[in-house]
């Protein structure tokens, strides 16, 4: 079958690999109809992530259609339509019974402070992903959900990580009617989140970034002022004070993680000597520009080392702070409901269909930010058939 | 400043979701007690191991599945399995794993090589995409790359040469070198 296949740093490919098979009695092998590239798969294809391994196939937002089940899985069969969370949770242990499926205790032997993930480097377990033509999904239980008739593969494709994602951002941030929010970074996931913080009744949504064409699409997508903080501010922590009458934000979203632009210490720090994991300047900004007693909510991917984070004003401001990858499971019932109701549209995002095997030209477009690209999607040869 | 819910008219589902117990803390206050029994659950059948798999030391065993997409091998492997030895709350563990990239990216291509694949930079790096729209900033770049590099090699060169190479372009006429 048709793979993509990392080789290094800015360096993928399509190429033939074995077709996965059953591993576990609670796997299915789902053959794919539609994945894409995510921002945090960007941070695999710059070699930021310890033990992103040559030869893995990333992938961790796909839909598809189940071809073979283990002995035993009994929620879903063969023939089911599917959209998989991009975690991949037991159902059973602690966390998962907390609900944190983004925590499982049960699907990643090589860390324990994320649970495991699909197609993200080894840290995230070592699963291979869904960019390919067929793929491996463990406790098939538990995880895939069965696209409701009606639902286009499109919008369903989005629910396996940026739009529980988004969501999760806003849930976090602790929302009350009336609340100012702020949202670091117009990437696919801000953009998300911006949309989202109108559900949980904020009264005034901003976000900031450094792409005009990502801060148009924001505010014709999540409806919010958008700015530029190259151009349309000095200082994005004096800006936000100066709209909140000097009080600061009732909550800030950090979208961003460990890629940020925007300030030349982190960038060499945590960028290019990896001293740090990753540049934090987006959470600078969100924990600076939130105001005493505010929550920040922690979406953005970071490196596993240290942070020279502002650490010290957590205690003197007394914020709330708060991060965690999407429980996407959680999230489902709710987010199908609001996509079947069309208050959300989440394929909208999408603005490129690029086929799997043009999957090198797909992670260029998306990370050196070409064509106006917000979301790739990529379409396995098969997917058609 | 106040805005009051009609503004919000013209968002579809505003406040939809809001909850006024919303804390920020769910759902980790979601509790039952069980999370007091530890490691108390009943845990799924072992996935069987078909090849190596490195496990955090944080933990006391594999969890029931296993990722098995690339075993570690080689010289990178034998680093991985040093940082391994570490928690992850340790440099010692995060650092050798990045190295072991650096290292595993010379391997794959090595590998290629091996299976009779010249790999194909250009085309891994998506530069036919960014040669499709970003022309300009990338013959800015080709150029930049090709100016360093002139640079370098003369910067590298050895003095000797340097000096011979002026001198004897100076002393042409005479036809001596010195
Ligand atoms: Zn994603
Ligand atoms: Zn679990």
């Amino acid at each position: 079958m048709l793979a993509m296949d990392f080789r290094g740093p800015k360096r993928v490919r399509a190429v033939q690999k074995p077709m996965p098979t059953i591993l576990h009695p609670e796997d299915a092998i789902v053959k794919v109809l539609r994945t894409c590239i995510c921002g945090s798969d960007l941070h695999l294809y710059n070699g930021n992530v310890p033990d992103t391994r040559v030869g893995m196939t990333f992938g961790h937002e796909f839909v598809g259609e189940i071809v073979e089940v283990g002995s035993e899985v009994t929620n879903v069969k063969v023939g089911d339509r599917v959209l998989v969370p991009f975690n991949i949770a037991c159902g059973r242990c602690i966390f998962c019974k907390q609900g944190m499926f983004g925590n499982c205790h049960e699907s990643n032997s090589e860390a324990t402070a994320v649970g495991g993930f699909l197609g993200y480097a080894h840290t995230g377990g070592g699963h291979n992903g869904g960019q390919a033509e067929y793929a491996r999904v463990p406790y098939a239980n538990f995880g895939p959900t069965v696209i409701p008739a009606g639902m286009s593969l499109d919008d369903a494709v989005l629910l396996t990580d940026i739009t529980p994602t988004g969501y999760q951002a806003a849930e976090m941030a602790g929302i009350q009617p009336g609340d100012t929010v702020v949202v670091f970074g117009a990437g696919p996931v801000g953009i998300m989140a911006a949309r989202c913080c109108w559900l949980f009744g904020a009264g005034r949504v901003i976000i900031i970034d450094k792409e005009d064409y990502r801060l148009e699409f924001a505010q014709n997508f999540a409806k919010c002022e958008a700015y530029n903080f190259e151009k349309d501010m000095d200082d994005p922590v004096m800006f936000i004070k100066k709209q909140t009458d000097w009080i600061g934000a009732d909550a800030c979203i950090d979208a961003v993680g460990a890629e940020a632009a925007g300030n030349a210490m982190q960038t060499i720090t945590g960028r290019k000597l990896l001293l740090q994991a990753g540049s934090a300047t987006a959470l600078h900004w969100a924990i600076n520009s939130v105001r005493k007693g505010g929550v920040v909510s922690i979406v953005g991917v970071y490196g596993p080392t240290d942070n020279l984070v502002p650490i010290g004003n957590l205690i003197n401001k007394g914020i709330t702070m708060r991060g965690n990858q999407a429980s996407v499971k959680r999230h489902l019932p709710r987010l199908i409901d609001h996509v079947m109701n069309g208050i959300l549209k989440p394929s909208e995002l999408i603005t490129h269909r690029i086929p799997l095997e043009d999957v090198a030209d797909g992670y260029r477009i998306f990370s050196a930010k070409l064509d106006n690209c917000i979301k790739p999607v990529l379409i396995p040869p098969t997917a058609n058939a | 400043m106040k805005k009051t819910a009609e503004d919000f008219a013209h968002i579809p589902g505003w406040g939809i979701d809001a909850d006024p117990k919303n804390e920020p803390t769910y759902p980790n206050r979601h509790r039952t007690g069980e999370e007091h029994e530890g490691r108390s659950w009943v845990r799924p059948t072992q996935q069987v191991l078909d090849r190596e798999v490195l496990h955090s030391i944080e933990r006391p065993d594999y969890t029931a599945v296993v990722g098995n997409s690339v075993p570690p091998s080689g010289l990178s492997g034998m680093i991985r399995r040093f940082a391994f030895k570490y928690s992850e709350n340790e440099y010692l563990h995060w650092l050798p794993l990045l190295m072991a990239d650096k290292v595993n990216v010379v391997e794959g291509i090595i590998d290629d090589i091996a299976h009779g694949t010249v790999p194909n930079i250009w085309a891994e790096k998506g530069y036919n995409a960014q040669w499709k729209h970003d022309r300009s900033g990338m013959l800015v770049k080709i150029a930049t790359a090709a100016a360093v590099t002139a640079g370098l090699v003369y910067w590298l060169m050895p003095k000797n040469d340097r000096s011979d190479k002026y001198v004897a372009r100076g002393n042409y006429k005479s036809g001596s070198k010195r």
